[in-house]
């Protein structure tokens, strides 16, 4: 990551922005981001934890439910991470 | 209309991924004359428009054949008195729609019953900023209208995305364009130079800029993004006539993008229907999904088994796919040739001429006046007649 400010933590809640809209596309057995002119395909772990950022569960909950779905644990940082990246590409607004 | 940008690119593979972006030319019919616009210079002889009901049938057969972003667009789109209905149905249907407007016609109203309909975004152009050249720059009636236009946008939530195609008549005044744009609180601004095709092909020598202009508006551009920073994305859309090697014309023939004309053609870019010995299908007759694949037209220039010399074996031919087919058929005669712009091309000089006239300043406007788009004109020109180059 970049030396910017880290700003998520586990307590934010994390919602995507209303600059995109994200979706699952069958077509492309993908989720992306479409927004004015463009489109994001999504790899499968941006796209789970995109469409568990609805602004009203924090990262935490968003890690915990993560893990339980794919059966593992220790997601945390990678959440984070991915979050701090997507924060800065202005997919999601906290 | 201006062309309107494709979306992220992707490798072309033998087999083709879905049709992303579909265009929907609803009309030919528009208010607006411009003398760039790619609408086809015969315009005025195509036969009857689709139906509502023939538009809600291609919509879903191209988004069941995966087209996500729907454009819709022209002519001026707001004169089809079904938008919207056909907007309901792309966004019933998933599509992020767009709707690329001049604005005349965008009553509060209409605006609202296409916020309604689910309309994900607008795109306003500039108006014909020829014609009424001092108007546009005097910001009087034409600033007037976008005023409107532009509140009734930000008032439905959309995000307020304009464009403006530059030429040799306006490019000296683009820190106004853009000043204009961001006073009218865009957040996006295309300042797209004009592209050498259809109506601006008959005005070229009249439009291309010099190389000294276009360093300039590239520098005011910059300047001005440095000033205003967040509060605008200016997208400065470079023209290819001063390059040496040619665009990845539609980020590849049949890769992304489908055109559907306002007769039910289907199309890989606006302007192919100009090319010789290629029957493209119609909606009418056929499927998107088996357009989009098994079609004659659709197939013929993908990949590079179609290529040439110097194409053929150039290390660069995945970069551009050879240029643009429409391009090199207008200035050679033949559509599989290198795309001019490129300076290994043999027709290179062809180019190059043409951007030499452009900084010797010779703009033949006594002997040859502007062409402006019409129906009238449109009636009075065949395709292929009184293009230069040919």
């Amino acid at each position: 990551m970049s030396d910017a400010a880290t700003i998520i933590d586990t307590a934010t809640t994390p919602h995507v922005s209303k600059r995109f809209r994200l979706q699952w596309e069958e077509a492309q057995q993908s989720w992306v981001l479409l927004y004015p002119e463009g489109m994001v395909k999504l790899n499968q772990s941006a796209g789970e934890i995109l469409r568990r950022c609805d602004g009203a569960r924090s990262v935490i909950e968003v890690v915990a439910d993560l893990e339980q779905a794919f059966a593992t644990t220790g997601l945390e940082a990678d959440v984070i991470a991915f979050l701090e990246l997507a924060r800065k590409q202005q997919w999601v607004d906290v | 209309m201006n062309a309107p940008q494709t979306p992220a690119p992707q490798t072309l593979a033998p087999q083709p991924g879905p049709p992303l972006w579909l265009l929907a030319e609803l009309t030919y019919r528009c208010p607006l004359h411009c003398v760039f616009c790619y609408n086809p210079v015969d315009f005025a002889h195509t036969p009857d428009e689709l139906s509502t009901d023939d538009w809600l049938r291609v919509l879903r057969e191209a988004r069941a054949a995966g087209s996500v972003q729907c454009g819709f667009s022209g002519g001026e789109p707001l004169l089809r008195d079904d938008l919207e209905v056909l907007v309901a149905e792309a966004h019933r249907l998933g599509f992020y729609s767009n709707l690329l407007t001049s604005g005349v016609g965008l009553t509060e109203a209409r605006a609202r019953a296409l916020k309604d309909a689910g309309l994900a975004h607008i795109q306003l152009s500039f108006q014909d900023s020829t014609k009424e050249l001092n108007d546009f720059l005097s910001h009087t009636r034409t600033f007037e209208l976008k005023q409107k236009v532009a509140a009734t946008i930000k008032d439905n939530g959309w995000p307020m995305v304009m464009n403006c195609v530059i030429h040799r008549l306006n490019i000296d005044y683009i820190d106004r364009i853009i000043d204009m744009a961001v006073e009218l609180g865009a957040e996006y601004l295309e300042l797209a130079n004009s592209q050498y095709y259809s109506w601006a092909m008959l005005n070229r020598d009249q439009l291309l800029p010099s190389r000294e202009q276009i360093e300039r508006a590239e520098r005011i551009t910059n300047e001005r993004r440095a000033r205003y920073g967040d509060r605008i994305r200016i997208f400065f859309v470079v023209p290819d006539y001063h390059e040496t090697r040619p665009k990845k014309c539609m980020n590849g023939w049949g890769n992304v993008f489908l055109t559907v004309t306002p007769d039910g053609t289907a199309l890989p870019c606006h302007t192919a229907r100009m090319l010789p010995g290629l029957a493209f299908p119609n909606v009418r007759d056929m499927d998107v999904r088996s357009i989009w694949y098994d079609s004659e037209g659709f197939n013929r220039y993908r990949g590079d088994g179609w290529m040439k010399e110097p194409c053929r074996t150039c290390p660069e031919k995945e970069k551009d796919l050879g240029g643009c087919r429409c391009q090199a058929f207008m200035l050679t005669g033949d559509a599989a040739a290198a795309d001019p712009v490129c300076d290994k091309s043999p027709s290179h000089h062809k180019v190059v001429e043409a951007v030499e006239r452009a900084e010797r300043g010779e703009v033949a406007v006594v002997e040859r006046p502007l062409v402006f788009r019409g129906p009238e004109e449109s009636r009075r020109r065949k395709a292929g007649l009184l293009q230069p180059g040919n």
